[in-house]
């Protein structure tokens, strides 16, 4: 979800100019050479999702995906985004590795850019074509409609054509969780919420999240600053300071690149020794933000959900025309399996809440 | 002999100023990408290869390249109008947002025109409200003395959250981040051609590109007021003291040049979309038109071959990435040093000349 | 002739550039404490000889011999060192540093790792006593006057031990006070057994202070003369190749009634204090060259803006004929009748990087005969330009080509040929032969008096009093933008006039006024 800033940042003059593509063009993608992954590419896939596992490589699978391609198109956020192109990616090069096929991905540099990216892969007959995130809706629609033999997959959006098949995430479920443990862990009853654009996707975090404070916490108030961009980071920081000067101890965000600033703003405040929290999203935050301002995260396994499709499809089982939606109770959303700031009690709850909404005794809001 | 002479006038209107610096420049540009290619481990060869066959490699990439070049040539056009009028117009950005968003209004909120007139309506419209963000520009150094950089660049952000605002709050299709779509009755796309060119986009866009070109070399060296500009942007001080308005024709130059930038913003919407985005950061089409105009040496038929050049070396750049799995900040790279090297003619200069003066001589030798 | 050694002695020296030999088989001899002159048009080939000479350029053949050794000046830096200093024609210091400090730079005297100013200041004093040139060693560039600071660059010559002094155009920005202090400064420099070579193409200054003279002409050495042994006019032959006029036949047709009126005009500065224009008053006949003389910077600007509509009236007047222009636009004052003959040329004149055609109709594009309906007539523009350059000799490679490639001269007769073409009835020529070779002067002069005798009215602004003795009906003075007085041309006098221009008012002045009060208008 990473907006391509570093473009529009710095064109003042010609030289200016010139600088400023030099320097985005050295600096944004340091993995370009991934852009095809062979099998025998020592692809790390990320470390929470176990696909294998689930998908355990038979025989058999080590070849159905011999001399089949899989292609995804990146949205503006590029390859590595430390966000979902980035874990779709790691998923696809996991499942090259895994059964023979070969992947590759395309990043889109622009809006108008989805359409043809997409079109690369359907026209070189890719046995299934990834487009990541919402914003590739009218694109995938479009593409699928002018190819009714391509094999299409989208990610956070639905498109109702018999050639795409769409996977999405029951956000608010997964926030309801992260929202119990803040609930019961806050010490100042003042819990914070930083957003990234108020887009019905993070809606649901949002009201996921207070649902579950206010479900074991009705005194705790949640209170909301969007930032208006996923990716910048310095106005995330300034929500979170912004929250936390306001007397919140944990702040969850659910604010891509924007959400980095979040943990630094954490960071400092515990340099200058006071203690506050943050919980991630998407994946395990604590790996990367380290566990001393990482509460828990709210992870969004899409690269498990890439995995899953990309194998039945290669196998023959693409299901188009379907939306598949992963909650908790598919294990497509979630707490990290490895909590050691979370006391038991509390993961105790959280163990009750997910059985309760597992079995639709809780449903949760999703705005 | 009359053939000619008028070949010899046409000639140096425009090539005059040297047609070695951008050609020097575009090759050394290639020939540093090769050696960045080079020193990664690729084949640079291979790499350019791709690059052109994916412009050239069907009818649906033409037409892809086409459409990726519209948008560079007008606002190549509308820098390097404002150029000639001595003014730095690097608001292109934000007029081509406020013609896609005059465009996506008129095409959406009115509903009871034909084609004929709504279509022609629309772009008129996105036209003069471009026109209108480039004239606040100009009215603010022309009376105020504002330097037109500064005005332009908060200009920019003014528009891009400007216009978000109007769509969220005007044409929001509910549930998502972009605008309703245009009605059929504005669409500017060519149906017929499209299908004919494989789905690519194809879109009037263009040859009003060409007509837009032409205006530009008829207004600026064919007309009374052209004359004017132009005496303005080489000396401002002598047009004053020949009874030249000189704030007026800085006001009607940026005016004119946010026209073009406006129609190409139009043009992104009718032909392209056929909606708007709500968007954290503008497509950054303004800043490209900078250095197109820079490479084109502010005339419109240098302006249309460098838009050319870059669409064709943006658009290709996939191709790169897809066939040679070069990362397509290479072509940015290649890009920057472009223009890095146009920029610094006097280097360019040093190459030539010793050259240049040893053909003359030997010439004189001969003769 | 049996004397000395010469201190510089140029051989056969030849410079080539693309498309023209710049100095053909150039010799020239320099003797001890001679003032050696260096005379020719512009573009003659002096400055490249001197470049040469200075170590900024090499010659292609030739030899130069400095004290008798023969020697290659690769650089300044060698140059210095062999004792030659040039004083550019635009000086070379930093405006906020002290004179001692630009005398310094580079070369600082110091006292462990810091400047020792204290000695730095005491050594440039010292010098200056020495050559009697009166300089301050304290003061900042910025506060001193133009002459002033062609001092301090020969304090920087001769700090750097410099005993041959090479002057470019020395004069060009100096008012008629300070050529005389220069000319003073060069005989004690000569007296002191200094060696000067002193490049000009002003013909008076030769005659006043040179003891030889060297005439080039497209790059070849016409001739070597003493200069008790010429005069002027051998002097200009030798240098334009041809028979120069230097007395204008006064036709004086008699002049009409008054065309011009400004009364009592004043103008605000851009501070709130004192008015830059105080109640001006002149009256301009028809078929009259009224002179405008004073010192740089008195106002003479201003008063020209405020007539050609570039600068707000505060209060009076401007008429022409029977319209009032006090409040009109630049292009309603042309449309009535005005021309200008601005006095930056390539700034305010002309569009340098449009084509000459293109400059030839910047005051007159907007008539119905350059095209009509907005669109540009190309073929007549075209065919006017050709016509022009024509009739005025301007000398170019085309009327296609930039006019920044002309030679002053000929931007000049470009601009003038502009201007008189629009049968203006007020032309107003502010310093019209600046820069300019005696050629273009001539033919200057020759066209402003034949724009009078055609009747027209016209405002002569110059510096320089030759030109305005020789052109003028009647001469007025400005100071500090008040009119100090106004003379007939038979009562114009050096003494009067400089004392005008220093500020005092003469007894003449009301006489004059009265007078041309009377005249019968019509």
């Amino acid at each position: 979800m990473k907006k391509n800033a570093m473009k529009s940042a710095s064109l003042l003059l010609a030289t200016a100019t010139s600088l400023g593509l030099v320097l985005s063009g050295c600096g944004s993608n340091n993995a370009g050479n991934n852009g095809a992954a062979s099998p025998s590419a020592s692809a790390p896939a990320s470390e929470s999702a176990s696909p294998s596992e689930s998908a355990s490589p038979s025989a058999s699978a080590e070849s159905i995906g011999a001399g089949k391609k899989i292609g995804m198109a990146t949205d503006t956020g590029g390859v590595n985004d430390k966000s979902f192109n980035q874990q779709a990616w790691e998923a696809l090069e996991k499942v090259a590795k895994d059964t023979g096929a070969e992947a590759k991905y395309l990043e889109s540099k622009k809006d108008a850019d989805y359409q043809p990216n997409l079109n690369q892969f359907v026209k070189d007959g890719y046995a299934l074509t990834w487009g990541i995130g919402f914003l590739f809706d009218d694109a995938m629609k479009t593409v699928a409609e002018q190819n009714p033999d391509a094999q299409l997959a989208l990610i956070d959006s639905t498109v109702d054509m018999p050639n795409v098949q769409s996977v999405l995430f029951k956000e608010n479920e997964g926030s309801f969780l992260v929202g119990v443990v803040a609930g019961m862990m806050t010490e100042t009853n003042n819990i914070g919420f930083v957003g990234g654009m108020e887009l019905p996707v993070i809606k649901k975090f949002e009201a996921g999240f207070k649902a579950g404070v206010a479900a074991v916490n009705p005194d705790a108030v949640v209170n909301t600053n969007y930032v208006g961009d996923f990716s910048k980071p310095d106005l995330g920081k300034l929500a979170a300071a912004t929250l936390y000067d306001g007397g919140a101890d944990i702040v969850f965000h659910a604010a891509g690149g924007s959400g980095n600033g979040v943990f630094t703003e954490a960071k400092d405040r515990l340099s200058a020794g006071k203690k506050v929290w943050v919980i991630g999203v998407d994946k395990d935050q604590s790996l990367e933000f380290g566990s001393e301002v990482t509460l828990t995260s709210m992870m969004k396994k899409v690269d498990e959900a890439v995995y899953k499709v990309t194998s039945e499809a290669l196998s023959g089982n693409f299901q188009g025309g379907t939306t598949t939606v992963l909650g908790l109770a598919e294990g497509g959303v979630g707490l990290p399996a490895d909590n050691p700031n979370v006391p038991q009690e509390v993961l105790d709850k959280v163990e009750e809440y997910k059985q309760k909404i597992i079995s639709g005794e809780i449903a949760v809001p999703t705005e | 002999m009359s053939d000619n002479r008028s070949f010899r006038e046409w000639s140096r209107i425009f090539v005059a100023s040297s047609l070695w610096v951008p050609i020097i420049a575009i090759v050394l540009g290639l020939v540093c990408g090769a050696l960045v290619m080079w020193i990664g481990g690729y084949n640079a060869f291979e790499a350019y290869g791709a690059l052109f066959d994916k412009v050239f490699g069907s009818k649906y990439d033409i037409g892809e390249t086409v459409r990726t070049i519209t948008p560079l040539l007008f606002t190549g056009l509308s820098v390097g109008f404002a150029f000639r009028a001595g003014l730095f117009n690097i608001g292109a950005d934000g007029q081509f947002i406020m013609g896609m968003t005059g465009a996506t209004l008129i095409g959406i909120k009115i509903d009871f025109l034909p084609w004929i007139v709504h279509a022609p309506l629309t772009l008129v419209g996105g036209m003069l409200i471009g026109g209108l963000w480039g004239a606040l520009a100009g009215y603010l150094k022309s009376s105020r003395g504002v330097n037109e950089v500064i005005s332009c660049i908060m200009l920019n952000w003014i528009a891009l959250y400007l216009s978000n605002y109007l769509i969220r709050t005007l044409v929001l299709k509910p549930g998502t981040q972009r605008s309703e779509l245009i009605r059929d009755s504005a669409s500017m796309s060519i149906r017929w051609l499209s299908s004919f060119m494989e789905n690519a986009r194809m879109d009037w866009g263009i040859v009003v590109g060409l007509i837009c070109t032409s205006l530009f070399y008829i207004v600026l060296w064919r007309t009374k007021q052209g004359y004017e500009l132009r005496a303005v942007g080489f000396n401002p001080e002598a047009a004053r003291f020949s009874g030249i308005n000189v704030p007026k024709n800085m006001l009607k130059s940026m005016m004119i040049a946010g026209m073009f930038a406006g129609i190409g913003g139009v043009f992104e919407v009718l032909g392209v979309f056929h909606y708007q985005v709500i968007s954290a950061a503008s497509a950054g089409y303004g800043f490209d038109g900078i250095a197109v105009a820079l490479l084109g040496g502010n005339h419109p038929v240098g302006i249309l071959l460098s838009s050319i050049l870059f669409g064709v070396l943006t658009y290709g750049s996939a191709g790169m990435n897809f066939s040679a799995s070069v990362p397509t900040e290479i072509v940015r790279i290649v890009i920057g040093c472009i223009i890095f090297f146009v920029a610094s003619q006097g280097l360019i200069q040093m190459l030539y000349k010793p050259f240049m003066a040893r053909r003359e001589a030997k010439r004189k030798e001969a003769a | 002739m049996g004397q000395a050694v010469p201190v510089v002695e140029l051989k056969g020296i030849t410079k080539r550039f693309p498309g023209i030999v710049a100095n053909d088989s150039i010799s020239l001899d320099l003797r001890q404490g001679e003032i050696h002159a260096l005379l020719g048009e512009n573009g003659a080939g002096k400055s490249t000889l001197m470049s040469i000479l200075f170590g900024l350029y090499q010659p292609d053949e030739g030899e130069i011999r400095i004290n008798g050794n023969k020697e290659t000046i690769d650089g300044p830096g060698k140059a210095i060192k062999l004792g030659i200093g040039m004083v550019h024609q635009h000086f070379k210091l930093v405006q906020n540093f002290t004179v001692a400090e630009n005398i310094v730079l580079g070369i600082e005297p110091r006292r462990g790792m810091a400047i020792d100013y204290r000695r730095a200041n005491d050594r440039v004093r010292q010098l200056s006593e020495q050559y009697g040139l009166k300089v301050d060693p304290e003061v900042k560039i910025e506060e001193i006057t133009v002459g002033m600071q062609q001092r301090v660059e020969i304090l920087k010559t001769l700090y750097r031990g410099a005993e041959i002094l090479i002057f470019d155009e020395p004069t060009a920005v100096l008012t008629v006070q300070e050529i005389q202090e220069l000319i003073r400064i060069l005989r004690s420099l000569a007296a002191e057994g200094k060696s000067i070579i002193l490049i000009t193409h002003k013909l008076k200054e030769i005659m006043e202070v040179s003891d030889r003279v060297t005439v080039i002409r497209r790059g070849k050495v016409v001739d070597t003369l003493a200069t008790a042994e010429t005069n002027e006019s051998e002097l200009a032959e030798k240098m334009v190749g041809r028979r120069v006029s230097f007395e204008m036949e006064t036709q004086r047709c008699e002049p009409g009634g008054v065309l011009v009126r400004i009364d009592k005009l004043t103008c605000q500065g851009a501070g709130k204090g004192k008015n830059i224009l105080e109640e001006i008053s002149m009256h301009i006949r028809a078929g009259e060259i009224y002179g405008l003389a004073g010192v740089d910077g008195n106002g003479q600007k201003e008063l020209v803006e405020a007539i050609a509509g570039l600068r707000p009236i505060h209060s009076g007047s401007v008429r022409l004929g029977d319209s009032d222009l006090t409040q009109a636009g630049v292009r309603e004052r042309m449309a009535a009748g005005m021309a200008q003959i601005p006095e930056d040329r390539q700034k305010h004149g002309l569009v340098l990087d449009f084509a000459v055609s293109e400059n030839m109709v910047l005051t007159a594009y907007a008539d119905d005969r350059f095209g009509k309906r907005g669109f540009l007539n190309d073929k007549e523009i075209r065919r006017h330009a050709v016509r022009l350059a024509h009739e005025f000799d301007v000398r170019s490679a085309g009327i296609q080509v930039p006019m920044r490639s002309l030679s002053g001269g000929n931007q000049q007769k470009a601009i003038i040929a502009r201007e008189l073409t629009r049968e203006p009835r007020l032309l107003i020529a502010v310093q019209p032969t600046r820069g300019l070779d005696i050629g273009a002067i001539e033919f200057v002069h020759e066209r402003l008096m034949q724009a009078k005798n055609e009747g027209k009215a016209i405002l002569l602004v110059s510096y320089e009093l030759d030109e305005l003795y020789k052109l003028s009906d009647r001469i007025a003075v400005i100071n500090e933008g008040r009119i100090m007085g106004e003379l007939e041309r038979e009562d114009v006098s050096d003494e009067k006039l400089g004392l005008m221009m220093a500020g005092h008012r003469i007894n003449g002045t009301n006489k004059a006024e009265v007078r041309h009060e009377r005249q019968p208008e019509f």
